[in-house]
């Protein structure tokens, strides 16, 4: 009974940190604290990391190495833009028919794709990705190569805190299930875990589906934050971005990811001037993590509850 | 007919470009299973490269295109020594993300030094002469592509299979311990196939400055995604296929934008490339390997 | 009533023969031993019952049910289950973690009560982490609980890869050289644990060993293949007498 106690006032006490922390932010933005060019940084940020946590999901716990996620993202940027600023329904209805538009793309790429492996899947999915995007340019009613404009902005920070906080609880309490072993085991080992009873195609297919939704769910929020899209926003150069903060967080770690996310966000706002100097930066940085700690910062470790208490009593 | 005829002879230099391109993939990928994500960024070195040796040093295309190979295969035997050999022990996706990092790398590198902006590539260095031939518009820098292009896979056909190191590199290719074991020097090997397919790359990078007249530092991602699909049409790790996936990449493209819609010409790339992933992964060339339990 | 039937199976690798006309049968709480010289095609006939491989032709009637070319899943969810020569754990995962993902086909919880964690969740994930514990003491491997597969010593990674096979509740289990690799005292052990196993799982068992004299202890009955046919098949005594037998394996080692 002292267990469960514990459990649910460390519960209690995580709750509170996240409604400080969304008060905090939420205060320092109406009274102008932080201005128009943090604002971005907070909202990048945000959608950052719900792109590196769900692509996590498939190229880390899952083992399928995706290069198409910023194809599912301009899945649902688009669809969510059509709805609120053509057809005029409320933003939630954008978010919901956005995340759907980008789980049905996954699912109606994941099908055929995913019996291929390794470097055969991540061209397939970089291939699709592109093929989304030509698709994008050569339809007339979503603006063609010009893209959308005068989207209405949406996106606020209350909006922005509840899709990451949801993407990353979605995310862990999958993975931290028999369901999230089972998904493990596919990355693991393919052929023991078919032979455990597992049907390792349709896990691969749900977290493909799952990973793509809230990529959708991170182009809606991005679509009604910077008031236009372009088919050529979500190209592969897109893709590559949420691979290197997957990776460098180190695959299979969610934490890993979120910290990462946050990273590169920052990086690129510090060398927003110099675009080729970052893109330099960004690659040098790329390889250096590759040969040096190939397995990313985290590796497949979590920072948990766990590893607070240990670094907490570790100071006392 | 006429129109088909001419839209042939478009698709046929274009097409020696890519098989050019994708001769570098396969060889690459033949021998330490490496998608060379870098490698359309080499080839875009090599434009540039021919592109000063023009302007700069006043030298003639071949000259141009020699210059070019040269610094490309030693670009391409330092990458692999620098980048990509440490990793060739790591797993599969940890050297495919480097190879990202070398293409970006590159990219912005050259960006940064010459600016993003495009160069037109000198015309003086290669004046256009159009020929008409049973009403085909023929141009002399189609026919000087198609012939360098398949002078210079003859030379590799004959490396590959008459000379000591083209036996080396076929042996790295089949099974690398078992080479190690009959005294080959699987390092020098794999440098070897980096400098090669390096020199292909940078001159089909030359050629495409002649073809399209105009070279920018991105100019490399696009066909450089192109020949891979080729290459992995053909039989990603086989030299005839790469070449027979080039040259039907090539036609491909030109009938695509010749009797369609020319938007959609990238699409159709990718629409192949996943076609045949889906029906036949190893390529028109491959063979069906499971995996051993 | 035989619980494993097979008839005329057959299965080449690019016109090459590996199993040619092959024919089993296997009884309920039978152990029989597969034998047979290197490259016999052993591991093929696992691959083919598992549905790993898919065969050319021939029938595998499991319990009154072909499953010829099923989904290895689901050959799994009828009662099959196997270990392999060459043991393959989920290495970077915890040992009770690997035992748990073999009872994943009878979760009791949904998606919806995974993300949402309900309390069927709770319920579920205790049932489970019982039942994996349970595995776990018959193994004697309860105190590595946490331990990650792959930093176990030899012995008990194989020990955890039948655990895990059993755990997925088989009516026949299969093993795949069980012995490889272990000492003599460890082998002893092992059959041990193998015939006790049986009888309190009240299973079938077919199991492919190198090591004849092993065999011959345990097995009650053996078949012998020889580049990819049955060449005998009876009791132990006959088939140590069995004059194709020394033949086919002449040259190796004389068992």
């Amino acid at each position: 009974m002292h267990e469960k106690k514990k459990t649910w006032l460390t519960f209690i006490f995580e709750v509170i940190v996240l409604a400080v922390l969304f008060t905090i932010v939420q205060y320092a933005m109406t009274v102008g604290l932080i201005n128009q060019s943090y604002q971005i940084n907070i909202t990048s940020m945000c959608i950052n990391i719900i792109l590196a946590v769900s692509l996590n999901l498939i190229n880390g716990f899952t083992g399928q190495l995706s290069l198409g996620h910023a194809g599912f993202m301009a899945v649902g940027a688009y669809a969510s833009v059509i709805m609120t600023n053509n057809l005029g329904m409320p933003f939630i209805v954008g978010i919901l028919v956005g995340c759907l538009a980008a789980g049905i793309a996954g699912f109606l790429i994941g099908v055929p794709t995913l019996r291929l492996k390794g470097d055969y899947l991540a061209i397939a999915t970089l291939g699709f990705g592109e093929i989304i995007r030509v698709v994008l340019q050569n339809i007339d009613y979503v603006g063609g190569p010009a893209g959308m404009v005068g989207i209405t902005r949406l996106t606020s920070w209350p909006w922005l805190y509840a899709a990451t906080i949801v993407t990353i609880l979605v995310i862990v309490n999958l993975i931290n299930s028999s369901y999230g072993r089972a998904i493990i085991s596919v990355r693991e080992d393919e052929i023991a875990s078919e032979l455990m009873g597992i049907n390792t195609t349709s896990y691969k297919v749900l977290a493909f589906v799952v990973g793509a939704m809230f990529a959708g769910l991170a182009g809606v929020l991005y679509a009604h934050f910077f008031y236009i899209i372009k088919p050529e926003t979500f190209g592969f150069l897109k893709s590559f971005d949420i691979v290197v903060m997957v990776v460098l967080g180190g695959l299979g770690s969610t934490t890993g990811a979120v910290i990462a996310a946050i990273f590169i966000t920052f990086l690129t706002f510090a060398l927003q001037k110099y675009a080729a100097v970052r893109m330099i930066i960004y690659s040098l940085i790329l390889i250096i993590v590759m040969i040096y700690r190939p397995q990313g910062l985290m590796g497949s470790k979590e920072l948990t509850r766990k590893t607070f208490a240990r670094i907490w009593s570790g100071k006392k | 007919m006429i129109e088909f005829a001419q839209q042939l002879v478009n698709g046929l230099s274009l097409g020696a470009i890519y098989a050019l391109i994708a001769l570098g993939y396969t060889m690459v990928y033949g021998i330490i299973k490496l998608i060379n994500f870098a490698h359309g960024d080499v080839m875009m070195v090599g434009a540039y490269v021919g592109f000063f040796s023009i302007t700069l040093l006043g030298t003639n295309i071949l000259a141009a295109m020699l210059v070019a190979m040269l610094f490309c295969a030693i670009l391409g035997v330092i990458i692999e020594k620098v980048a990509y050999r440490p990793l060739r022990n790591s797993t599969r996706i940890a050297a495919l993300i480097t190879a990202i990092g070398v293409s970006l790398f590159l990219e912005y590198i050259t960006i940064f030094i010459l600016g993003p902006a495009q160069k037109v590539f000198p015309s003086s260095a290669f004046p256009i002469t159009e020929y008409h031939i049973a009403g085909i518009s023929i141009l002399n820098k189609n026919i000087f592509v198609f012939i360098s292009a398949v002078v210079l896979m003859l030379i590799l056909q004959y490396i590959i299979k008459w000379t000591k190191t083209g036996k080396a590199m076929r042996a790295v290719s089949l099974d690398m311990e078992a080479a190690v074991l009959m005294g080959i020097s699987v390092d020098k090997t794999i440098s070897i196939t980096f400098a090669i397919g390096s020199a292909l790359a940078a001159a089909a990078g030359v050629m495409v400055g002649v073809y399209y007249n105009t070279i920018n530092p991105l100019m490399g991602i696009i066909p450089g995604l192109k020949a891979f699909v080729a290459a992995v049409l053909g039989g990603i790790g086989i030299i005839p296929g790469a070449m027979v996936g080039g040259f039907v990449m090539g036609l491909l493209e030109t009938m695509v934008s010749g009797y369609g819609n020319s938007m959609y010409r990238d699409a159709v790339a990718f629409g192949v490339l996943i076609l045949i992933l889906l029906i036949k992964p190893t390529g028109l060339f491959g063979k069906n390997t499971g995996e051993k339990v | 009533m035989s619980l494993l039937e097979i008839t005329n199976l057959h299965k080449s690798f690019g016109g090459l023969s590996a199993v040619l006309k092959f024919n089993f049968r296997l009884d309920a709480q039978e152990l029989v031993g597969l034998i047979g010289p290197n490259g016999a095609g052993k591991t093929t006939v696992f691959n083919l019952i598992t549905g790993v491989y898919k065969p050319n032709g021939g029938s595998i009637v499991f319990n009154n049910e072909d499953i010829a070319g099923m989904a290895p899943y689901n050959i799994c969810k009828k009662g099959v289950a196997r270990t392999f020569q060459n043991i393959r754990l989920f290495k970077d995962l915890s040992v009770i973690d690997n035992v748990k993902i073999a009872f994943h086909k009878n979760v009791n919880y949904n998606l919806l009560s995974t993300i949402l964690r309900t309390p069927a969740f709770f319920r579920g994930e205790k049932i489970i982490e019982e039942k994996a514990l349970e595995y776990l003491k018959i193994f004697k491997l309860e105190d590595k609980r946490d331990e990650i597969a792959s930093n176990l010593p030899y012995g008990e990674q194989r020990r955890l890869e039948i655990a895990r096979a059993l755990a997925t509740k088989p009516t026949m289990l299969i093993l795949d050289e069980p012995a490889a690799g272990m000492n003599p005292q460890e082998t002893r052990e092992l059959m041990q644990l193998i015939e006790w196993i049986r009888k309190d799982f009240q299973l079938s068992i077919l199991l492919i060993e190198h090591d004849m004299s092993l065999v011959m202890g345990v097995c009650e009955r053996i078949y012998v293949l020889d580049y990819g046919q049955i060449i005998a098949h009876g009791l132990p005594e006959e088939i140590r007498n069995n004059k194709k037998v020394i033949e086919a394996y002449l040259g190796e080692e004389v068992g």
